[in-house]
């Protein structure tokens, strides 16, 4: 690959800007991996890369992803929570790069819940 | 635990629970002296001295859905594994310092593993918080700065696919061409 420089972003910034005009209703869906001591410990990092190669090659961009802490539930990390607009979010446990890589074809994309891996539907109570 | 990059984003997931806006990594290689140095700064809420104290006893934790906390108390483990040692440096109000030292050939240092995920995790999950990177190998550095990718990037939000993709690209290649070995 040649070597990139910042003005690169000029460019990346442009093109966006014109597929951006083409299409509307962004943030379809959110997905959140728990970045705890936890979720770190038991590979959450790699699990949230897996994701996030996966929307760049899928060039989606109504998904966004974000990480929260620990939720309580140590023993089933890494955990990933799937919340597609106006639908209850669904929580994903011993979730890995491969597991990932399913949910976000058959479920994110698809809007199949990929059931052998659901930790619980929901939400968490945060204290 | 197995990689010092699984440390780091660890470590610097408490500054961002600290509300911290700007977090500064710092690396540094240096085999003349043999020293491994990480140093993670941030301007978030800082602690006590009561709390600093504290900090690294896998006991004590500020959150309550658990009674254990073992970010720092594994990095402060890691880094005495290695010869090295933790210092924790904080104030209320300022921020805090953490900087772990290891000795970089010791048999049971931990390897870096992929740093330029931890950071691409950090910056996709925490789109307003503002990251500095700075690498340093023996006389060699590379500096990564998200400030500068926002001037450039305009409205655009920082964790747009198109922008991650030019990120991981920048970063792997600024690493790549001062040659870490850690």
């Amino acid at each position: 690959m040649a070597k990139l420089t910042i003005d690169d972003l000029k460019k990346i910034k442009e093109k966006v800007h014109k597929e951006m005009s083409l299409r509307d209703g962004d943030r379809r869906v959110k997905v959140t991996v728990h970045m705890g001591t936890c979720g770190i410990a038991s590979g959450a990092k790699e699990v949230m890369d897996a994701l996030l190669q996966e929307i760049e090659a899928a060039k989606v961009n109504d998904v966004v992803v974000t990480s929260s802490g620990c939720m309580g539930l140590c023993s089933r990390e890494p955990l990933v929570t799937v919340e597609i607009l106006n639908q209850e979010p669904i929580k994903y446990e011993y979730m890995n790069p491969n597991k990932m890589r399913q949910v976000f074809k058959r479920h994110i994309l698809a809007g199949e819940i990929q059931t052998p891996f659901v930790l619980a539907k929901g939400a968490e109570i945060t204290r | 635990m197995l990689e010092l990059a699984a440390h780091i984003l660890d470590i610097t997931e408490n500054s961002i629970r600290a509300g911290a806006k700007l977090i500064k990594i710092k690396i540094d290689e240096n085999k003349e002296k043999d020293i491994l140095c990480i140093e993670i700064k941030d301007n978030g809420t800082g602690m006590t001295k009561e709390e600093i104290k504290k900090a690294i006893d896998p006991f004590y934790t500020t959150k309550k859905v658990r009674r254990v906390g073992l970010g720092l108390p594994l990095l402060a483990n890691a880094a005495k594994r290695a010869d090295g040692n933790l210092i924790l440096k904080s104030a209320r109000g300022k921020g805090t310092k953490i900087t772990a030292t290891f000795q970089l050939s010791h048999l049971d240092r931990q390897p870096m593993g992929n740093i330029t995920t931890t950071l691409l995790v950090l910056i996709a999950g925490n789109s307003d918080i503002d990251f500095i990177y700075k690498h340093r190998h023996n006389d060699r550095q590379f500096v990564f700065d998200t400030r500068q990718i926002r001037k450039k990037i305009d409205d655009l939000p920082i964790n747009h696919p198109e922008i991650l993709r030019y990120i991981r690209n920048s970063i792997d290649q600024g690493l790549q061409k001062i040659a870490t070995q850690a």
